[in-house]
This record gives C-alpha cells, sequence and structure tokens, in this order.
C-alpha cells in the first residue's frame, strides 16, 4: 500500500543566466525598449504634425542638444538628486515598516494611527516645502531628503501593517503551539510573508521619493539637484533643457525601479509562480 | 492504560458584543497513550477550541485540561499539530518546511541528523524525490503530507489534526487515510482527529466522539473495535455500517433533528 506520488507538471523554470546575448534579446529586454522607441517616435510625430515651436513642446530629436550641452551638470545635478531621493527611500523604509509593525501587531495601535496617516498623507506635500524650508533654513539636503521620506513613508507603512495583520492565524498557531516567543514568530513567518505586499509598496514609493526631491530643489533656491536644473531651464527659456530633466528624472526613476525589481527577485522571489499552461 | 489526554468538565465561552458566547461546556475527552480519538459533532460546535486547549494555546474558562499528568496551562513542545490549511511556508523549501519546529523545540540531534529525520518522514509518506520543491510546486494532497511531517518531526506525544484532510477530494483523502496508518505504525503517536468526515473517523481512530450542538458537550462515544493498518474494505463490512449507524444518527440528535433517546449517555 506504498503512496507513490504523482508525478509533478515539468515546471522548467526560464534558465537564468544562459549567456549575455540570450538576455539581451529575450523578451523582459526587447519589449520595453522597443515601447519606449515607439513611445519617442510618437512624441516626434506629434510636435512635427502640429509643428510646434520648442518653446511650445520640445520634441525628441532637441534633447540630443541639451545633453550634449549641459552633460556635466546633468551627471552633478542627477548625483545630487539621486542621492537624496535614496536616503529618503531608505530612510522611509526603516521608519515605515516600524509604523507598519506597530500597526500590524496591535489593533489599538491601527485604530489610532490610521487617521492621522492618512490626514497626514492628504496634505500636498508642495505646501509643507516652505514650512519645512523655514523650520531647517539652509539645510538644503536634510530638507529634500525629508520631504522625500515624508511623500513615500505611507504605502510602506500601509503594506507593512496589511501584510502582517493579515497573517493566517494557523501560521502563528503552529509555532506558537511549540513555545515559539513573539520574536520568533515575527522573524520566521511574519516578516518574509509580509515581503512580496512590501516590495510592492517599495515600487510606488521610489517614484514618490523623486516628486518629493524635486518639489524641494525646484522650489527652494539653492540650485542643487535636477529640479535647479528645470528651474534655470525655466528662467532661461531653455525649454528643450526643461525637457532633458524631465526626461533624465525619468531615467533615474527607471533606474532605481529595476534596482527594487532585483532586489525582489533576491528576497521575495518565491512569490513569483512559473505561469502553467 | 494511562491516560496521555484528559479533558475534564471544561466550560468555555467566547467574549462578544453580546456578551460571553459559551462554545465548550461539560466536555470530557480521554485517551489513553497511543490512542487515536476521533472528534465529530455538528459545524460550528467548537472543535476548533477544543485542539486550542490540548495545544495550550487557549486556557479553558473552568474545567482542567491534563497532558501525561501535567495540567496543559501554557504551549508545550511535545504537541504537534496540522490544519486543513497546510500553512507550509512558501519561501522555504518543503525539507527546510518539516525543519522548521526542529529550530523552535530544543532537540539532542545535529544538524545533518535533523536533515536525516525530515527526510526519512518524507520518504515514509511518499514525498521522497519532492525535498527541494517549493511549496507552490504541490498538489494540495502532498503540501498535506507534508504538513503532517512537519507536526511529526520533533516527535511529539500528542498528534492534534484539525480537519487535516478536509479540502482534499475524495480519492486524496483516503489515500492519506493509508498513509496515516503506515505513519502511526512507524511513529507512535496519541492522536485527536477533528473531523467531519464519519468514515474517516471510524477507519482512522479507536474510539470517536461525538459532540453536541453549541455549546458543546460531550454527547456520545463510540469504541472502535479492530483498529490499525487495514485497506478500504473494511468500510464496507456490516460491523463498519453499524457504526456509521449510530454515529450519524447521534450527529441528527446533535443537530437537534433527531430525539435524544435514553441511550444518549451509553458511556
Amino acid at each position: 500500500m506504498a503512496y507513490v506520488p504523482e508525478p509533478l507538471p515539468d515546471t522548467n523554470r526560464v534558465p537564468r543566466g544562459g549567456g549575455l546575448l540570450r538576455m539581451l534579446t529575450s523578451r523582459a529586454v526587447l519589449a520595453p525598449i522597443g515601447a519606449v522607441i515607439l513611445f519617442l517616435v510618437f512624441w516626434e510625430f506629434i510636435v512635427w504634425a502640429n509643428s510646434w515651436p520648442d518653446y511650445v513642446m520640445a520634441s525628441p530629436s532637441d534633447l540630443p542638444a541639451a545633453y550634449s550641452q549641459y552633460w556635466n551638470l546633468f551627471l552633478i545635478m542627477g548625483w545630487q538628486t539621486l542621492w537624496r531621493t535614496v536616503v529618503g527611500l531608505v530612510l522611509a523604509v526603516v521608519v515605515g515598516v516600524l509604523i507598519g509593525m506597530a500597526m500590524g501587531f496591535s489593533r489599538t495601535t491601527r485604530d489610532a494611527l490610521y487617521p492621522l496617516l492618512v490626514g497626514f498623507n492628504a496634505i500636498p506635500k508642495a505646501t509643507l516645502v516652505p514650512i519645512v524650508a523655514l523650520l531647517f533654513v539652509g539645510a538644503h539636503d536634510f530638507n529634500t531628503v525629508l520631504i522625500a521620506f515624508m511623500i513615500s513613508f505611507f504605502p510602506i507603512a500601509v503594506s507593512v501593517s496589511i501584510g502582517l495583520s493579515t497573517l493566517e492565524p494557523e501560521y502563528r498557531d503552529i509555532l506558537r503551539s511549540l513555545g515559539a516567543s513573539q520574536t520568533t514568530i515575527f522573524w520566521k513567518i511574519a516578516l518574509p510573508k509580509t515581503l512580496p505586499e512590501f516590495f510592492g509598496a517599495l515600487k510606488v514609493a521610489v517614484t514618490l521619493a523623486f516628486i518629493g526631491t524635486n518639489l524641494m530643489e525646484i522650489v527652494s533656491p539653492h540650485g542643487r539637484g535636477l529640479g535647479a536644473l528645470f528651474d534655470s531651464g525655466k528662467t532661461n527659456s531653455d525649454y528643450p533643457l526643461m525637457f532633458a530633466v524631465l526626461i533624465a528624472l525619468a531615467v533615474l526613476g527607471i533606474l532605481l525601479y529595476y534596482v527594487v525589481v532585483a532586489l525582489e527577485k533576491i528576497f521575495a522571489g518565491w512569490a513569483e509562480r512559473t505561469p502553467t499552461q | 492504560m494511562e491516560k496521555l489526554i484528559e479533558i475534564k468538565g471544561v466550560r468555555h465561552a467566547y467574549p462578544t458584543g453580546q456578551g460571553p458566547l459559551p462554545v465548550l461546556d461539560g466536555l470530557e475527552l480521554s485517551v489513553e497513550e497511543g490512542g487515536f480519538a476521533a472528534v465529530v459533532g455538528p459545524s460550528g460546535c467548537g472543535k476548533s477550541t477544543l485542539t486550542k486547549l490540548v495545544a495550550g494555546l487557549m486556557k479553558p474558562d473552568t474545567g482542567e485540561v491534563w497532558l501525561h499528568g501535567s495540567r496543559v496551562t501554557s504551549p508545550r513542545s511535545t504537541v504537534g499539530m496540522a490544519f486543513q490549511n497546510p500553512v507550509l511556508l512558501e519561501w522555504r523549501s518543503i525539507l527546510k518546511n518539516v525543519m522548521l519546529p526542529l529550530e523552535i523545540v530544543p532537540t539532542k540531534l545535529t544538524r545533518s541528523q535533523q536533515e536525516d529525520r525530515a527526510r526519512y518522514l518524507l520518504s515514509l509518506v511518499g514525498l521522497e524525490g519532492f525535498e527541494d520543491k517549493r511549496p507552490s510546486e504541490l498538489s494540495g494532497g502532498m503540501r498535506q503530507r507534508a504538513s503532517l511531517c512537519r507536526a511529526l518531526v520533533h516527535q511529539p506525544e500528542v498528534l492534534i489534526l484539525d480537519e487535516p484532510f478536509g479540502a482534499l477530494d475524495a480519492f486524496t483523502r483516503e489515500d492519506l487515510w493509508q498513509t496515516m496508518h503506515l505513519v502511526k505504525e512507524k511513529e507512535p503517536f496519541t492522536g485527536v482527529l477533528i473531523t467531519h468526515d464519519l468514515r474517516e473517523a471510524i477507519f482512522l481512530a479507536n474510539q470517536v466522539i461525538v459532540l453536541s450542538g453549541r455549546p458543546a458537550r460531550t454527547q456520545y462515544v463510540l469504541p472502535v473495535p479492530n483498529t490499525g493498518p487495514r485497506d478500504l474494505e473494511h468500510l464496507y463490512t456490516s460491523e463498519a455500517s453499524e457504526m456509521l449507524a449510530i454515529l450519524r444518527h447521534q450527529i441528527e440528535v446533535a443537530q437537534g433533528r433527531a430525539p435524544a433517546e435514553e441511550t444518549s449517555a451509553a458511556e
């Protein structure tokens, strides 16, 4: 009466590291590049068809000139924007996870904090820029990081709290019946189980953090970051430069997004299911 | 024979907005060492509360729960649990899932001995070759087998099964009944099985306890003779039919659909 397990369906995963050439010609790389090219062609076409001058709407063909003229500024400003965004994001992760844990584990904390958090999140962060700038006069780096943090911690806190509070009681019971402490349950089950939700929120937070950084850079007259470059384009009526800054911001956003995707693959890759036929 | 599990006069109620909701009232249950008790009863009659009491996850309002001669007041590592939902950790391999209790319960086994034990249990339930798979790659029945191995890996004295086969299809369920017999033979345990399936109860257990509707008390205890490994044909003998008829009647009484007779307290 020995049990013979049924054979599993063939779950050949996509081969990893199957040569650089194969990776570069894979659908995952070609499809997004194709979409970007299509988008640029469409943009160029719209500008050309309406015969808009570049002070109404710059076209992609105006951009290379702007980049080659100001390339050193783009590198310096781009780096300033990037590091301040990343620091703000790291801060948002730390604080967001802590708030999320407090709300996920305790109903009282959850009930108490939700209205405060939602209320805070409903305030347009642009209105906080002058407040922060006056509060910490001259601390430009700090202020920028602060705005990036304030705009991006909310989705992280909410997702962590939902992930923790929706943990099926059986998971807890399995460990609790063995005499495990709350800390053990958190590290062995609650934390890893929340990771997919956490990374989902982090993808949202990445783009939000860029918005926060640039809010400060554009409004505050310190001349740092891509936001300041955008502002100088505006004052000098250099419209191609303004558009070039926007595209540079988009590229940085995409870059950081894929960093998050890579981290997600490493830490929460198990949540991804191989499609079955 | 020594009673390994004893529940005496347990009452328990859950607090609700409309005052306490009694779920257990007059629960009596005793299982001798090596015994296997099946608990059946109407839906929502507090069967799962019973498992939490035995596991020490909850304390009864009144009454006592004894395990191996000592009173249960908190969780103890001599208990293994499996639920209808296999609750495997999706980010771990099947082998690492089975080894989870050994990371919590103090054990004398070395790391490689732990792994050997997990591999042995997996082969016992027919999961040899699936050690490195992720839970999501396994079928429902196979996940339940892995969950069973996890419940047994730290050699618990008591195995608590809360409708472990409830979500499986009939054929898979019958396969697992056979596996249970095999496991019980090789890895002896004292068991409490919560189930809705009367055939499962008489096929696996050596006593069937019928609980009344809420609040649940022990309404009827049916001893099952001739237990041990056997094939499914046993369920079609006249002896089995008689036991099933008695149990079915008792369930109807518990549901309030049949009048209680003078035999209702047969113990």
